[in-house]
């Protein structure tokens, strides 16, 4: 797994690639919320799953963590770019209803 | 007709191991990407539960075992660990025993979605078995959701 990120105007940018399980995830997460924690003024994060050739349900779990972490400073958040295999459990699980795909 | 059995740690890191074996025993299938994606998903799913339900993070084995029948594959996924107290509640999507570390509860929706056949049989203090199987060169149905 790895975690790159940028800036962009009021959004912050989160890029995921490799393969996102439960033996990955703790890594991508205290680094996720760090990120989070230092663009707290930032009106929204968009997560760009384009490089995230795997994924699982620890992946829901995820994404909605850091969708709570984000919605304490006031952030949306938005979803990028899905590879077929995270679109699918994406679109099973009702996830993009609280942070749209775009 | 192939079999192949599988045995190894309860430890996340062999997950990967685990799912990409279970695909490349399927490959002689011709399975589409997308069969062999949902085939490494439902794998991915039930090992993590045998590691985060089943051992709860204690030492124990996993056991998988596949055949190929036709263009079928059968997939058996078994722990001896703690077992399932009410497995008609943990089918549910979205219930998890565990929601203080970020579980989603989809592990077993995602398993009966993207395999053709799934069942489960446990016993508290035995263990747990999942059987799957999946039969490629179907046309896929476009998914709703």
């Amino acid at each position: 797994m790895k975690l790159q990120w940028g800036r962009r105007g009021d959004n912050l940018y989160i890029y995921l690639s490799g393969e996102l399980d439960e033996h990955s995830v703790a890594g991508v997460r205290g680094e996720a919320d760090k990120l989070i924690d230092e663009n707290a003024g930032l009106s929204r994060a968009v997560f760009n799953l384009a490089g995230l050739k795997f994924m699982d349900s620890t992946g829901i779990g995820f994404l909605i963590g850091r969708y709570k972490r984000l919605k304490k400073y006031g952030m949306g958040m938005y979803l990028e770019s899905p590879e077929d295999n995270a679109d699918k459990i994406l679109s099973l699980s009702g996830l993009y209803s609280l942070m749209p795909k775009i | 007709m192939n079999e192949m059995i599988l045995k190894f740690p309860a430890r996340s890191e062999n997950e990967v191991f685990a799912r990409n074996a279970v695909a490349a025993f399927a490959l002689p299938l011709n399975p589409s990407l997308t069969e062999l994606s949902d085939v490494k998903t439902a794998v991915s799913e039930a090992v993590t539960n045998c590691i985060v339900h089943g051992y709860r993070g204690k030492a124990g084995w996993i056991t998988i075992t596949c055949r190929t029948v036709g263009c079928k594959l059968f997939v058996e996924i078994r722990d001896e660990g703690r077992g399932i107290e009410d497995i008609r509640q943990a089918l549910q999507p979205f219930f998890t025993t565990l929601p203080s570390e970020e579980r989603s509860g989809m592990g077993f929706t995602i398993m009966q979605t993207f395999m053709s056949d799934f069942s489960v049989e446990s016993t508290v203090d035995a263990g747990t078995k999942v059987m799957m199987s999946k039969e490629f060169g179907i046309r896929e149905q476009r998914d709703a959701g």
